[in-house]
């Protein structure tokens, strides 16, 4: 049962593979359906999530990774055109197993009022404008997620 | 067949977690406290979903059941 005040969902989110956008978007649209009062906080990579460009450009990397359904051997996976493939491959996989569209993820959080924080530092970094990222992402740093997240029931580091 | 009467079908067969619990929360916000949804789902993982829902919100399963390769819910909005 709910009680007087609600949960809190504290996530950062670091990273920016096609895989990683799934984990922080689910999860924090399933807390707020389950009343749960949520933040995201998108740093490094993760600024890609909710990037109005990349997030429609977000790729699976087949170098380094041992976990390939078809096992690639990494001399092969650093050619031209692999990453694209694997990117191809994971995505038909994803619409065969009737995985969530990540526009639709997205959507859902920010009906839900799902708050999407990006890290201010990181975003001078990587020469992210505040107008490169979609509607409904404030900006803030270090302090502005702590100061939600200090009394979180759950925080995540995805 | 199931001798509850639902005052909403809600479809959510071929969506994948975590639609069918999204798309439940909004649809027992169309119906009145003490009326009764139906969720109908092709996703397996609703059977542990549907119900893990139900008990954060505090609204009433009143039955799961596996009809074929569906699996359906009624839930009753209690608040």
């Amino acid at each position: 049962m709910s009680e007087d005040k609600p949960k809190k969902l504290a996530i950062i989110a670091a990273h920016g593979k096609l895989e990683d956008a799934y984990p922080p978007f689910i999860l924090a649209s399933t807390a707020a359906a389950m009343d749960m009062e949520v933040a995201i906080f998108f740093t490094f990579y993760g600024l890609d999530l909710v990037h109005k460009k990349r997030r429609k450009k977000l790729k699976v990397t087949p170098v380094g990774n041992t976990n390939m359904p078809m096992p690639i051997p990494s001399f092969i996976a650093i050619i031209p055109g692999m990453t694209a493939m694997a990117t191809w491959m994971m995505k038909k996989m994803m619409k065969k197993g009737n995985a969530p569209d990540l526009d639709d993820l997205l959507e859902a959080c920010v009906e839900s009022g799902v708050r999407l924080i990006g890290c201010q530092m990181t975003m001078d970094v990587m020469g992210i404008k505040e107008s490169d990222l979609i509607d409904g992402v404030e900006v803030g740093g270090a302090a502005t997620f702590m100061d939600f997240a200090k009394d979180a029931d759950i925080t995540l580091y995805i | 067949m199931s001798d509850i009467t639902p005052n909403k079908v809600l479809d959510v067969k071929n969506k994948g977690c975590p639609f069918p619990v999204l798309k439940t929360k909004k649809a027992i916000k169309e119906i009145n406290v003490g009326e009764i949804l139906e969720v109908i789902a092709t996703d397996p993982g609703a059977m542990s979903d549907i119900p893990a829902w139900a008990n954060a919100t505090g609204q009433e399963l009143l039955k799961k059941e596996q009809i074929g390769d569906e699996y359906h819910f009624w839930v009753k909005r209690v608040k």
